[in-house]
């Protein structure tokens, strides 16, 4: 169980036990995966929904992937070809879907706060595989077991985030889970794509990429999102890969073991260099087999609280959650 | 298990000792010699009594018997029912499995379905060659036709009692208490 909770719609809400209890079943989810049959019968009579109203290949397949090892039952969905493009709502979508049965709902939507609505008129479990630029928990998590089997611990680590923070909600769920476990972040990135007031969050802002990675166990780099450019945030790619991507020169700045990770799709040769997107200290595809056993983890648990029929904390109401609407956080001037 | 109210020990460290003795003996006996054997505990008794066992028969035998830990919390039959989800350990086999002769150890058989789901589980590392069950306590009330080959005590009990095996490793020290169930 999570908490008691029904739902996971980001790790702002979580406590670092709960943060904690997830990543160490995905330990032996990640056990499971390397089993000659890499498949346990779990989850058995339950069935799962993956509505993917945003372009998704690698957390799609994973949360497919995930669902399967588990043996539930799953349906999928991108919004091309469905019946979203005919104009129906969300909660009608919703609804059907919950009349065909469905236990675990599973959804990525361009707005942020949309898991949080489906929570709220849902029995189903929900959970956020990337809302808007509010959060991407899954991701968030998969990031920080990553860096935890490697270094043995979060407590202390040095991470540095680096690139587009203030639409990343890959940025946000790794800030949210890694300040509770008590890692120290750093983050940098061009002033137009930095929160404004994000020290609130328990976070640092450098002043240039060199110096966040400068003694850091772990460098996170976000994708820059080429459309970006185009509403003048960055004026062009060569300028952004020379001032803000992560070359092997800048690398030497951080510890000699320090972990390079990116939630992909890379753009190579932008924010991340071809020989430190294949280097040695690259953990980027590990990154990917890790985010099975972590949805793994996180269907489970949710799964056993829908089953135990304990009564379940409330997800925060639609109202509370319409925050989400807007960046959090607006850019600094 | 908060709600029990300790009766007896029924069985003290020294008795225990000498049933796992016993059982190695009886293991070695039926199978003629070690050679083929892997020992799996089942969690979380059963791993440290798996591990006793293979150090009598290594004893007797001169043979390294390999052991390994299965935690069947992923195939139990009960996650849509029971109200605490229980935490998923490892499951550790260490070797393969293929035509060995699995002895499968726990510490208490009771309705079966632990057991049933280990076999399940067991099942999907590898063909055994055959699989054989070990239990110190056999406290009847069998729900699926399951029997155990090596018993260390049988203990006629009813439902509302609670048979206890405490290990070392685990508890502290040995021994096997009989408790009864409270509200």
């Amino acid at each position: 169980m999570i908490g008691n909770r029904k739902d996971l719609l980001g790790l702002e809400e979580l406590t670092a036990e709960e943060i904690v209890s997830i990543l160490d079943t995905a330990r032996t989810m990640g056990e499971v995966l390397e089993r000659p049959i890499p498949k346990v019968p779990s989850l058995r009579a339950l069935t799962a929904a993956n509505l993917f109203f945003e372009a998704s290949t690698r957390t799609r397949l994973s949360f497919e992937l995930a669902e399967k090892r588990l043996s539930a039952d799953t349906v999928s969905f991108q919004t091309s070809g469905s019946s979203v493009s005919k104009g129906e709502t969300l909660r009608d979508t919703a609804a059907n879907i919950e009349a065909m049965g469905i236990h675990l709902v599973v959804i990525r939507h361009q707005a942020s706060g949309a898991p949080h609505y489906l929570a709220k008129v849902l029995e189903a479990g929900v959970i956020n595989a990337g809302d808007g630029t509010h959060e991407h928990p899954t991701q968030g998590l998969l990031d920080i077991y990553t860096m935890r089997e490697h270094k043995g611990r979060i407590d202390g680590l040095r991470v540095a985030i680096l690139g587009d923070i203030l639409h990343s909600r890959v940025a946000r769920s790794n800030i949210w889970g890694l300040t509770k476990l008590g890692a120290k972040v750093t983050i940098a990135g061009p002033a137009t794509m930095m929160p404004a007031e994000v020290e609130r969050f328990g976070v640092t802002v450098a002043k240039s990429v060199d110096e966040a990675i400068e003694g850091a166990d772990v460098v996170n780099i976000l994708r820059i999102q080429l459309e970006r450019q185009r509403a003048g945030l960055y004026p062009s790619l060569r300028e952004y890969s020379r001032v803000y991507g992560v070359n092997r020169e800048r690398l030497r700045r951080a510890k000699p073991d320090v972990l390079v990770m990116h939630p992909g799709p890379m753009n190579r040769g932008v924010e991340i260099a071809q020989d430190v997107a294949d280097g040695e200290h690259s953990v980027i595809l590990e990154q990917v087999t890790n985010g099975v056993a972590v949805r793994m983890a996180v269907l489970y648990l949710l799964a056993g609280q829908k089953a135990a029929g304990v009564p379940v904390v409330e997800t925060p109401n639609v109202e509370a959650s319409k925050r989400h609407d807007e960046p959090t956080l607006s850019p600094r001037r | 298990m908060e709600n029990v109210r300790e009766k007896a020990e029924i069985v003290d460290a020294e008795s225990l000792g000498r049933a796992i003795t016993r059982i190695s003996h009886e293991i070695i006996e039926k199978n003629v010699g070690a050679k083929e054997l892997v020992l799996v505990g089942i969690r979380r008794r059963g791993v440290p009594l798996a591990h006793r066992i293979a150090a009598k028969i290594q004893e007797f035998e001169g043979h390294a018997v390999p052991v390994g830990a299965l935690d069947i919390t992923l195939y139990r039959d009960d996650l849509q029912t029971i109200s605490h989800q229980p935490v998923v350990g490892q499951t550790d086999i260490p070797v393969s499995i293929d035509a060995k002769v699995v002895v499968l150890v726990d510490d208490v058989l009771f309705t079966g379905r632990t057991v049933r789901a280990a076999l399940d589980e067991l099942i999907d590392f590898g063909r055994p060659r055959s699989i054989q069950l070990a239990v110190i306590v056999d406290r009847g009330h069998r729900e699926i036709p399951i029997r155990a080959d090596f018993v260390g005590k049988n203990v006629p009990t009813s439902r509302r009692e609670v048979i206890k095996v405490k290990v070392t490793e685990i508890d502290g020290h040995d021994g096997v208490s009989i408790g009864e169930l409270l509200s």
